[in-house]
């Protein structure tokens, strides 16, 4: 198991630095630059920008200072958030993103799982019909559409929550964003945890122990349960991935300062380090959930051993 | 600092004991911000956001007060020299920094130096280029020192200029023109603008900034004009979501917001009236017409094209009036130069123009009986922006028959395509002023400023006059030139104004002492909120 885990860190090395190179070039080649704006800047003005941020220097001698900096940890200064660099900005955001993006899986994985059960124990009753309805409604009803219909209900029609901000970062001003956030996640968990548990309940050693007459509970709890999770957990990766580093859009709707919002404004202000920033950051999340999601199933499923 | 933090956690603790007595409340206000500022460094500053907050932190020489006409700050009084080119500032002797230290002559030398310093890379530098040298410094052609400033005493500066500049004074009042701490910055470098550390001379000093959520500002109590601040707190909101920032202003959570979709006008005036403003600001919506570029280097094409876009309908429709119809290249609201021309088209029916603009294009051989017109319009990705090119684009099929395609590109890229000289047919573009005068808006249309100019408008005749108008002392006579410029620019029509910007403001009833003004300038200094 040990060496299972070193290798696979070893291999996230080459992994980051491909990701890396070709989001650095990739940047580069989209039109304009982070100096461009409705107002235009004078050439001497240009000039003496570009020369402060080093962007006057051949690319390959960028491309090579970047890696060599980031290898130290620094991630060089944001073009346009002047008074951070990317490591304060991502710093000072991520704590939030992480603690809403924990709620939301928490509240995704714990309603899914328990929807999609109780769906495939009364398989085809109306509660099943019922809730897979919803379940892939909230699949297909964006998020920009989930938050301001709970706002509207909630803060401005019965002033039950605050209509955004983090404030003390309290309940009250979580409630909102961890429903919108996770809904769409806990419909997925809800459809995939009901589909394999269906599979599961018809299988041999499932049937086996109904024939002893084990508690129906016990059956599916500690027997049908394993196996109807893997498929939930394969997906538990890339989910608390995209959750974890926050949501663009949910951040903006409910005013939370996480790092969601960099994915989207690094890319248009054509925020160099930022956009590698956040790319980095994504890639790290997946590279250890996916590490993560890999020992789970090493302990859930008797057939995969990593030695 | 320390003390100012003190009161403020007991005045907290004791309205929480008192279960908050109105007589012991702060008065806060809450300020709907419309996005997070990139810095608060008025070296590096660039957005108007940016200015909402950097002017209540720190004090110019000049300020605009509330209603947008510039009056003393940091500086009591002012005298300039006959020949225009030299002015002596006398510093409020009561003008004190928040750890307070006397606010100098020195100070603003200082902060002066920083921004045209190429190394600072200050991306607004070019607003004190009329100091004398400035241009020159901040291209690393002469020295720092050379920089025509100088302290005659402690609260005495002396500004030398390259030429006159009528608009200076509104020049000091932008937010690159604010003053930094010497101390502060030698002592924490590029940390000095963090909470705690920033030392600033405004009505207010910065106590918290959580990126993204909301920074706050505490009365300065070693400010001159202290006495008269009525508010004990402001907490700026980065409401960068518009309809977020409505929402909160509708559950009583923030009482001013800056900036929400002109979409929600109506509804809003039906549920809050007044608390609505549309504040008609110094800033111009136009195309720009490639005049490089056939058939748009005939100037009866460019003005067939002008009078056929229906700008009643843009501002009416797509903007529910939160844009209004503009043909002048000025905007209204310039107190030195009065009303804006206008082209001849401007005052006839919207049909008058279009049977008037078939004809001049039939002349320069195009529309329905002639060369079938193709025509581009280019714009940066907005939703606004948008319709109004997929209306004009209806227009001018309508009434030339001419085939318009759209092509549209994020902002960045826009820009950039248009200052790198790429050739284009029409191009949506803005302008807002850097300051309060007609000479902002003419500098667009020069030959000399190809960054600005993107349509290559190319007229020595119009740019003479432009020029002039620089050593011209006599305001009445200046303002004359100028007029003559915008003449021939709207004769020539290189641009097509077609809207002039309205800021979009929501100010709650509970705040006093709100006046809008085109410079768009509401330091907080001057309101004050009631319960």
């Amino acid at each position: 198991m040990f060496h299972f885990i070193l290798r696979r860190l070893a291999s996230a090395v080459p992994t980051l630095f491909i990701v890396v190179t070709i989001s650095f070039f990739l940047m580069r080649f989209a039109p304009g630059g982070p100096f461009n704006l409705e107002r235009p800047l004078p050439p001497a003005t240009m000039e003496n920008l570009m020369k402060a941020y080093h962007l006057d220097q051949p690319l390959w001698n960028q491309y090579l200072n970047y890696l060599k900096n980031a290898v130290t940890g620094d991630f060089g200064p944001s073009y346009i958030y002047k008074d951070n660099t990317i490591a304060e900005l991502i710093g000072k955001g991520l704590p939030y993103s992480v603690k809403l993006g924990s709620f939301a899986l928490l509240f995704a994985l714990i309603g899914g799982v328990l929807v999609g059960t109780l769906a495939a124990l009364r398989q085809n009753s109306f509660f099943d019909f019922l809730t897979m309805s919803v379940a892939t409604t909230g699949v297909t009803v964006p998020n920009f559409v989930v938050g301001p219909v709970l706002l509207l209900i909630f803060s401005l029609t019965f002033s039950l929550l605050p209509g955004g901000g983090w404030g003390d970062g309290s309940w009250p001003f979580l409630i909102l964003p961890v429903i919108t956030l996770g809904l769409p996640q806990l419909a997925v968990f809800a459809r995939l945890t009901r589909g394999s548990m269906i599979e599961a309940l018809h299988a041999d050693h499932i049937r086996t122990a109904k024939a002893y007459g084990l508690p129906s509970r016990s059956v599916v709890i500690t027997h049908a349960m394993r196996g109807a999770l893997l498929p939930v957990v394969s997906y538990l990766a890339p989910c608390a991935a995209a959750l974890l580093t926050g949501s663009a859009v949910v951040e903006s709707i409910f005013t939370i300062p996480g790092v969601g919002r960099y994915f989207v404004l690094g890319a248009i202000n054509r925020d160099y380090t930022l956009v590698m920033g956040t790319v980095v950051l994504v890639a790290i999340f997946v590279i250890v959930f996916n590490l993560v999601v890999d020992i789970l199933y090493g302990l859930l499923d008797p057939r995969v051993r990593h030695d | 600092m320390y003390f100012s933090k003190f009161t403020l956690t007991t005045a907290v603790a004791a309205s929480l004991l008192l279960g908050a007595a109105p007589a012991l409340a702060e008065a806060v206000l809450h300020r709907g911000n419309s996005g997070e500022p990139q810095t608060l460094d008025p070296s590096q500053t660039s957005l108007e956001i940016e200015a909402f907050i950097l002017k209540d932190l720190y004090e110019g020489l000049t300020i605009y007060d509330a209603a947008g006409d510039i009056v003393p700050g940091a500086a009591e009084s002012w005298t300039v020299s006959d020949d225009g080119t030299v002015y002596t500032f006398k510093i409020n002797p009561k003008a004190n920094w928040s750890d307070g230290s006397p606010v100098t002559a020195e100070d603003f030398i200082f902060s002066f130096r920083r921004v045209e310093d190429p190394k600072t890379a200050a991306g607004y530098s070019n607003i004190l280029y009329p100091i004398k040298n400035a241009e020159k410094v901040n291209k690393g052609e002469a020295k720092l020192e050379e920089l025509g400033m100088k302290a005659l005493d402690a609260k005495t500066l002396e500004i030398t200029l390259e030429r006159p500049t009528p608009f200076f004074l509104q020049l000091l009042a932008h937010q690159t023109a604010l003053p930094v701490n010497k101390a502060s910055l030698e002592k924490n470098g590029a940390e000095f603008i963090k909470p705690g550390k920033l030392v600033s001379n405004g009505a207010f000093e910065l106590a918290e900034h959580v990126q993204n959520d909301h920074l706050t500002a505490v009365k300065n109590p070693d400010y001159w004009d202290a006495a008269n601040v009525k508010l004990d707190k402001v907490i700026f909101y980065p409401t960068e979501d518009q309809a977020a920032a409505v929402r909160r202003f509708e559950a009583g959570e923030i009482q001013l917001v800056y900036n929400f979709s002109a979409d929600q006008i109506e509804r809003l005036r039906a549920s809050y009236g007044d608390q609505v403003h549309v504040n008609p600001a110094l800033s111009t919506y136009f195309y720009s017409f490639d005049t490089r570029v056939e058939p748009f280097n005939d100037v009866r094409v460019r003005r067939a094209l002008s009078m056929a876009i229906d700008r009643d309908f843009l501002s009416r429709e797509i903007y529910k009036g939160a844009q209004l119809p503009a043909y002048s290249l000025v905007p209204l609201g310039i107190t030195n130069y009065g009303k804006p021309e206008e082209p001849d088209f401007a005052t006839w029916t919207q049909i008058d123009r279009e049977d008037k603009a078939i004809e001049l294009m039939k002349e320069a051989g195009y529309g329905k009986d002639g060369k079938q017109l193709e025509i581009e319009i280019r714009y940066n990705t907005n939703p606004n922006h948008e319709a109004v090119a997929t209306a004009v684009a209806d227009m001018w099929k309508t009434v030339f028959g001419a085939k318009v395609t759209l092509s549209q590109i994020d902002i960045s890229a826009h820009y950039a395509y248009l200052k790198e000289g790429g050739k284009f047919n029409v191009a949506r573009a803005g302008w807002t002023a850097d300051y309060a005068d007609a000479e902002n808006f003419m500098t667009i249309n020069m030959k000399k400023n190809p960054t600005f100019n993107y349509g290559r408008y190319d007229n020595p005749e119009y740019d003479a006059l432009v020029e002039k108008s620089y050593t011209e002392k006599d305001p009445a006579a200046r303002s004359k030139l100028l007029h003559e410029a915008e003449a021939m620019v709207l004769r020539d029509q290189p641009i097509a104004p077609m809207m002039n910007f309205g800021q979009l403001w929501l100010v709650s009833n509970k705040v006093k002492g709100w006046v809008d003004n085109g410079s768009n300038d509401h330091l907080s200094k001057y309101f004050s909120v009631t319960e």
